[in-house]
């Protein structure tokens, strides 16, 4: 009844091409963008800051970058940690070395850096597709997490090759509280997803969609594979690099090579699964999914029951539980939590008179 | 709006319920857990984890507290996850009646990830066996407390064992001790002061690198035996031990020879190789047996009553439960200390007990009083000093337990603590930290 479009027309292309056509959406939207920026820091406590939503955008970064290469470009990929540990070291590396640089500018050669990489370990996927691909981004996987280890020029020298993070500085003001920090993370989060956004909706985007769908057929309407395959690569290795420099300075201020081991790939992968593959939206809705049940399902069954409970079963419990969801998930909705989404906004709008 | 009596009198008594209440919980120490019983480290995690809280349930159960403090403590699990791990210590840091008391992670990786946080926040982090080395300066380092031994003091330990089986450590002289180690930043925690000892003593070391998780060995088996190093000193972390135990005996490299750390050291590391272990000798800051009096008062108070915390009973005594008992008696020992100074029968914060922890002195005549003589080395930690104790014993697993065969020994003391005060001052002056005045604290 309130979600309804009758009555808004669109007389100009503009219109017609902005992010949300529906008006309920955008008033939905900023009212959400002013709650998340001027409300919740205030709003919520240190450990909701620091320990839930601030990993949670970074995630969703994360699940976004890879989100543009598997789920728009149709590139499989197991290396996201990997590129994420990129970031991360050279965004400190940027930090240490250059002085006076700034962060944010730190951040952004980190994720250059990221790029490069991506770039390199992309060059497979012009001869081999799919699983074969994926297997190939495993290497990724292992070679950074080795070499960073190996050479203790990334960690400068420091004996257990642990790097731990300068405090971030814009404009002579120090990012050391929660609020601040988390104001920082949801400002680059936010930045990039619209950037991610207008991406897909534009040439960029159709020609990877295009590329993903058939890349024979994408080849013979003019669309060069190489390009676009790379370029899928760079701005998903670039995305994944800068969520691992905002990992590493806004989020645990410590990291070490091991940290962005195979799991973490698996866990950005199984975001973008949960979350609806080939959608921004689903990155958000899945990273929140995989952050938050854990300590849900943790919090339950230590807090509340945890007494009752022998020792070792809770947890236990807690990893059947969470494996269970996830099944139930994708057996309900295999196109993910966004398609979920998508679905309710259409029946809201026949509401309250389906017919 | 008029008070009746009767409205007054509820009040009244409602009022003093909730002070009593109050009262009642505040004579409650918190401590927080960041425990972890699944993944691969499952097995380490809940021995420990489950010593300690069986070693505080026997102070409530037999001493009612600490002069009169329940302890209470809740779990968090962490699956040894850093991300999951600062989760917990955000999460416990507030509970309780004067918050989390202390926090103790059990990884390397979770430690590193909130030594900033602890410092902010006034909770002391104490790290028994693992965590950051050079943060035994306690200059550079107020609130981190890398207790009992470092890597680098196990490592000199270990080279002045051998130096002992062979007649003396003048007698390394021109032997070969090959290192094969976990590819890891736990790994190479070792390489440093290794070689530092080697240039020192006239020894070579050959190191020998295995990738996580490392349950596939033979090629650096058989580099070993082409390389025939005089010991070999095993690095190694979960399924990597049993396989090394193995691929020796296969190899046939003699296990008398293979000397492990204490992550090595457990009974989860030998029993997996049968009979290949037979012969190999571990460091150890904690002895496993349950016949020491504390682990036998832990049987008739608290698993007696039914409230042990082992679903394995039969784990009681090994060397990972012992292990939380030492974590036990070192939470409870400065608790008690800091309580001296803060105010007896009084729960602390987390700062009171840091000052606990820094004026820990647990002497021979102190752990005969616990029942636990012999079953960890005396502690003497000091506003410098956060190591308290830099000793390690030798245990020889003989196919069913281990045996104790050295007594307490101390590694070179003099140059691991110039590495770690030059590795200390390296990081006061990255992160512009004043170095503490110890002459000045009390």
């Amino acid at each position: 009844m309130l979600y309804r479009e009758a009555g808004q027309f669109k007389a100009s292309y503009q219109e017609d091409a902005q992010i949300f056509p529906i008006r309920q959406d955008r008033i939905g939207f900023f009212a959400l963008m002013a709650v998340v920026f001027l409300v919740v820091p205030f709003a919520a406590s240190e450990y909701w800051l620091q320990a839930i939503l601030i990993p949670v955008l970074i995630f969703s970064l994360a699940a976004l970058g890879l989100n543009i290469l598997t789920g728009y470009a149709g590139q499989l990929s197991l290396g996201s940690a990997a590129f994420m540990a990129v970031g991360a070291f050279a965004t400190y590396n940027f930090m240490l070395r250059i002085d006076g640089i700034p962060f944010l500018v730190a951040m952004l050669l980190g994720g250059l850096c990221a790029a490069g990489v991506g770039i390199l370990f992309g060059l497979p996927s012009l001869r081999i597709k799919g699983f074969y691909l994926a297997v190939a981004t495993l290497a990724a996987q292992f070679f950074i997490v080795w070499a960073l280890v190996k050479f203790p020029w990334f960690s400068n020298y420091s004996s257990s090759g642990v790097i731990s993070a300068q405090t971030v500085n814009i404009f002579g003001y120090a990012f050391v509280t929660p609020q601040a920090k988390y104001l920082l993370t949801l400002a680059i989060v936010t930045v990039l997803a619209l950037a991610a956004k207008n991406m897909v909706r534009s040439t960029t985007g159709r020609k990877w969609m295009a590329v993903r769908d058939m890349d024979v057929a994408a080849e013979v309407i003019g669309i060069r594979l190489m390009r676009t395959k790379l370029q899928a690569f760079a701005v998903s290795s670039f995305y994944c690099g800068v969520a691992g420099a905002l990992y590493a300075y806004t989020y645990l201020g410590t990291v070490e090579p091991e940290g962005f081991n195979l799991d973490l790939s698996f866990k950005i992968l199984f975001m973008i699964i949960i979350g609806g593959v080939g959608s921004i939206l689903g990155s958000f809705l899945g990273s929140a999914f995989i952050v938050l049940l854990p300590i849900f399902l943790n919090v339950v069954l230590h807090s509340a029951v945890g007494a009752a409970l022998p020792a070792g079963f809770g947890s236990s419990l807690e990893l059947m539980i969470f494996g269970a969801l996830i099944i139930f998930f994708l057996i309900v909705e295999p196109h993910g939590m966004a398609r979920l989404w998508q679905i309710g906004k259409e029946k809201l709008r026949l509401w309250p008179f389906p017919h | 709006m008029k008070f009746s009596f009767r409205k007054t009198l509820v009040a009244g008594a409602v009022a003093a319920g909730l002070l009593a209440t109050g009262y009642a919980a505040a004579q409650e120490q918190f401590i927080g857990l960041p425990s972890y019983r699944v993944g691969p480290y499952a097995a380490g995690g809940s021995g420990i984890y489950g010593g300690w809280i069986d070693y505080m349930q026997l102070i409530n159960q037999r001493d009612g507290g600490i002069n009169g403090v329940k302890l209470t403590w809740e779990e968090c699990e962490t699956e040894y996850n850093n991300a999951r791990g600062v989760e917990c210590y955000e999460r416990l840091k507030t509970k309780g009646a004067a918050g989390n008391a202390m926090f103790q992670p059990l990884s390397t990786g979770i430690t590193y990830s909130v030594l900033e946080k602890v410092a902010q926040d006034r909770i002391p982090m104490v790290t028994i066996g693992y965590g950051r080395t050079d943060a035994a300066d306690g200059r550079v380092f107020p609130w981190v407390f890398p207790m009992i031994t470092t890597y680098w003091s196990q490592a000199s330990a270990i080279v002045n064992y051998i130096g002992s089986k062979e007649g003396g450590t003048d007698k390394l002289k021109g032997k070969k001790i090959g290192l094969l180690y976990h590819d890891s930043a736990y790994g190479k925690e070792s390489h440093a002061i290794m070689d530092k000892l080697a240039a020192k003593h006239g020894f070579s070391v050959e190191k020998i690198a295995v990738a996580h998780p490392g349950n596939e060995q033979q090629s650096q088996w058989l580099q070993i035996r082409q390389m025939r190093p005089d010991y070999v000193v095993l690095w190694g972390w979960g399924v990597m031990n049993p396989t090394a135990l193995r691929t020796a005996a296969r190899t046939g490299f003699p296990r008398e020879k293979i000397v492990g750390v204490w992550w090595a050291g457990a009974e989860e590391d030998t029993v997996p190789a049968g009979d290949a272990a037979k012969g190999y000798t571990a460091a150890v800051f904690n002895v496993a047996g349950a016949n020491y009096p504390v682990v036998k008062e832990i049987q008739q108070h608290v698993y007696a009553k039914n409230l042990g915390n082992m679903e394995d009973k039969s784990r009681v005594g090994s060397v990972y439960y012992n292990r939380g008992v030492v974590h036990g008696i070192i939470a409870v020992e400065a608790i008690r200390i800091a309580q001296d100074k803060f105010g007896k029968g009084k729960p602390l914060s987390g700062e009171q007990v840091r000052w606990g922890f820094e004026n820990l002195k647990i002497d021979t005549k102190r752990l005969a009083a616990l029942g636990a003589e012999g079953f960890m080395p005396e502690l003497n930690v000091t506003c410098s000093d956060h190591e308290g104790a830099g000793v390690v014993k030798f245990q020889q697993w003989d196919g069913a337990k281990w045996n104790v065969v050295s007594d307490w020994i101390a590694g070179d003391r003099e140059l691991v603590r110039g590495m770690i005060e030059e590795s200390a001052a390296a990081y006061a002056k990255e992160k512009g930290i004043t170095p503490r005045d110890c002459s000045k604290e009390g």
